[in-house]
């Protein structure tokens, strides 16, 4: 359980309290995949299905790295060889994975609400690694430990998060976590990239990089989605990459706050190429800690909560 | 000869006003209204309310093409259970209700099922493909009153000033009686992709938004239009304040246009969609509460002339995918009366006109429906009973379809009885066919 709730569907679910826990859970896995045998029997005769209708190498791949080293069972419904092609339904495909037997079922999908779709369906613990434009809370998690390992605390902290805004379930997802941490969270784009209504929204708004970039603790970048110039949202990725990108310049009024970025990078759009690079870049750490925080959702939402990790009792 | 009926203790409402009487019925006529009337079956109403018969300008009944999710029989029984002795068929069959022979077929369907009038809606262009005119001609000769390519908007103003031109061209063929254009306003260049109106919520929930203005830019244009060709239309479904500010505006200015406003446009506003659950997709969206108290001025005021349902039923397996795939749309008929009746702030005669007298006249169906409660006229009536409550079960439905918003919802108003043609087609609340 996380904050009460059997499923992970959106950020706006869990409290300080909740990512506290979730943090500290995280180091303990992180110290597990140091080992040499990075493996640890926790979730042992559990069975979790993959069911991704979106690409995905990374969060798959993270997922799926977490679960073995949790010790469960896992199948993938890949989307691409499978009867969705043949016109089934979404919830019949749930039923028909349910009725084989899962634990958990971990959805990707380009729609955004299709997790909380599936989770209103199964009695299996339900984890939404990405939903249309909605919400990402995995990778807020990791982005969230990523930070707090260079940070500390991230109350009264500056985060701006900046690009293609209205398209992201990345911005979504963290503007929410930074919030609830404590951190001033800033949105940086023109307004073509920025959702309508900010009602409720624990952010600023600004359309102006330069007018916040020497104040910030961490730079957020989103990925620019290279078909979005022929949607006229912006003229060209070579204007954006002026006005918006983390260029070499910018990169050095930062200081050293943190760079970073949820991939897949496009390097010369939302960040030089050579800015990427930097020490102050933690976007390789972000995909390692990845492993880290998936370990600890699953463990939270699909372990018994009393299993052994590391020779003590995890909090659950 | 069906048995004689007399209604009994019962207000009566009309365009005359209300008082009480007696009703007796024969041969599919009103024959008497007075006091101590009695007939072969004597239907007991004290405390209720007698009014014409509810008139739908806007009922997705999908026969020909999706008839898993509803036929015109089930349609129709819906229809009568809701109170309803007449409902306009909207053309978005498959195939487009655009021809002669589909015109043909609803008819025939509606006179087997026998429930209530099913008058056919044509679509404006072939295929609803807002590209060439249907042939209206022949259309209207067949009794066809309202064009619309509902489900889209015409986005072609040059075609859309041509269908008002030629349309405003055969009264002729429908006794006098004008031929109306409804439009589904929606500028699609601006809405293309949106799921949910784009508001706080949309932005929230991270769902593509469809802009009121997409729906506020159509009406403009088509006042416009209106002004120049003096065609008929009637805005469907109307959703926006500013929209309701626009027709009010046309109307002042005298120019033909009407409204129409569904009950989830008053009753349901954007932030349901934050459940993600599909029900709650409809076109137009569902908007902010801003919105919803607009409707409400407009349906006082006389801005907005007629409640209608936008009925829209889809099958359980269609709605159980995510709010992106999921086609839109609700149920509407068996509730509209009771969330009327429930929702606003209106008396009881003002619903009923809403409901009854007004859509009648723009369906140009007015000699058969929403007619004065009195000697001689067609006894096609609805008996109400404004102060029962009860609780919406989607399943309990007639409609083949159980996609109803308000499930578990309790709503006060409900139909006891519906007379159509002089027959009892809804008993205490059941089809009696």
């Amino acid at each position: 359980m996380i904050g009460g709730e059997r499923h992970l569907l959106s950020m706006a679910d869990l409290d300080r309290d909740d990512i506290e826990q979730l943090m500290s859970l995280t180091a303990s896995f992180a110290e597990v995949g140091e080992r040499s045998i990075p493996k640890v029997p926790a979730l042992r005769g559990k069975t979790i299905a993959w069911l991704f209708y979106e690409d995905s190498t990374r969060t798959r791949l993270s997922f799926e790295t977490a679960a073995k080293r949790l010790s469960a069972d896992t199948m993938n419904f890949s989307v691409s060889s499978s009867s969705v092609n043949k016109g089934e339904s979404l919830r019949d495909t749930v039923e028909t994975i349910t009725a084989m037997g899962v634990d958990g079922i971990v959805v990707r999908h380009r729609a955004a609400g299709a997790p909380s779709r599936v989770a209103e369906w199964v009695d299996a613990s339900v984890i939404n690694a990405g939903d249309g434009w909605h919400q990402h809370p995995t990778q807020s998690l990791l982005d969230l430990y990523t930070a707090r390992e260079h940070l500390g605390d991230l109350d009264g902290k500056h985060v701006a998060i900046v690009g293609d805004i209205k398209h992201s379930r990345v911005a979504r997802s963290n503007a929410l976590a930074f919030a609830t941490m404590g951190a001033q969270v800033t949105l940086v784009a023109p307004k073509t990239l920025l959702p309508t209504h900010f009602e409720g929204w624990p952010v600023n708004v600004t359309h102006n990089l330069d007018e916040v970039i020497d104040d910030l603790d961490i730079c957020y970048l989103l990925r620019m989605q290279l078909e979005r110039q022929a949607d006229a949202v912006v003229p060209s990725l070579r204007e954006f990459h002026t006005e918006f990108g983390l260029d070499v310049r910018r990169a050095d009024r930062l200081g050293d706050a943190l760079i970073m970025h949820p991939g897949p990078m496009n390097r010369g759009v939302e960040i030089a190429g050579e800015v990427a690079d930097r020490p102050n870049a933690v976007i390789t750490e972000q995909v390692a800690n990845g492993v880290s925080v998936r370990m600890a959702v699953l463990f939270l939402l699909l372990g018994s909560g009393l299993d052994l990790v590391d020779g003590r009792r995890a909090a659950a | 000869m069906s048995p004689t009926i007399a209604i009994t203790g019962a207000q009566l409402v009309d365009e005359s006003g209300t008082r009480e009487a007696d009703v007796l019925i024969a041969d599919g006529r009103i024959v008497d209204v007075g006091s101590g009337l009695a007939g072969d079956i004597n239907v007991a109403a004290n405390g209720q309310v007698v009014a014409p018969g509810f008139v739908d300008l806007h009922a997705h009944l999908r026969e020909p093409g999706d008839e898993e999710a509803e036929t015109i029989e089930t349609g129709a029984r819906g229809a009568a259970l809701g109170g309803y002795t007449a409902v306009v068929a909207m053309p978005n069959t498959s195939p487009a209700i655009d021809s002669a022979a589909v015109v043909a077929q609803v008819i025939e369907l509606a006179a087997a099922a026998n429930l209530c009038d099913v008058h056919p809606s044509a679509a404006i262009t072939i295929g609803r493909a807002g590209e060439q005119l249907a042939p209206m001609a022949e259309l209207v000769r067949l009794g066809v009153r309202i064009f619309t390519d509902d489900g889209a908007g015409v986005q072609n103003e040059r075609i859309m000033r041509s269908a008002l031109e030629y349309a405003g061209s055969l009264s002729h063929l429908a006794d006098g009686a004008p031929i109306v254009l409804a439009q589904h306003c929606e500028i699609e260049s601006l809405s293309r992709g949106g799921l949910m109106h784009e508001g706080a919520w949309s932005s929230r929930l991270g769902m593509p938004g469809q802009p009121a203005e997409a729906e506020e830019l159509m009406i403009m244009r088509d006042i416009a239009l209106a002004r120049l060709t003096g065609g008929r239309v009637h805005f469907q479904h109307v959703s926006t304040a500013g929209g309701v500010a626009m027709v009010r505006a046309a109307k002042e200015a005298g120019l033909p246009v009407s409204a129409e406003a569904t009950t989830h446009h008053f009753t349901l506003d954007h932030s349901v969609c934050a459940s993600f659950d599909s029900v709650f997709k409809v076109h137009p969206p569902l908007r902010t509460a801003v919105d919803i108290v607009a409707i409400k001025d407009g349906l006082a005021d006389g801005t907005i002339d007629a409640i209608a349902t936008d009925h829209a039923p889809h099958t359980s397996h269609a709605k159980d995918a995510t709010f992106a795939d999921a086609p839109p749309g609700m149920l509407g008929l068996e509730t509209a009366f009771a969330l009327a009746n429930t929702e606003l702030d209106l008396p009881l005669e003002e619903i009923v006109a809403l409901m009854s007298w007004r859509p009648a006249r723009i369906a140009g169906i007015d000699t058969r429906h929403g007619r004065p409660i009195a000697a001689g006229e067609p006894a096609n009536l609805v008996v109400l009973d404004p102060e029962a409550t009860w609780t919406v079960r989607g399943s309990a439905m007639a409609s083949r379809s159980a996609n109803t918003p308000y499930e578990g919802r309790e709503l006060r108003g409900a139909v006891r009885h519906t007379i159509y043609n002089g027959e009892l087609v809804v008993q205490e609340g059941t089809a009696t066919r």
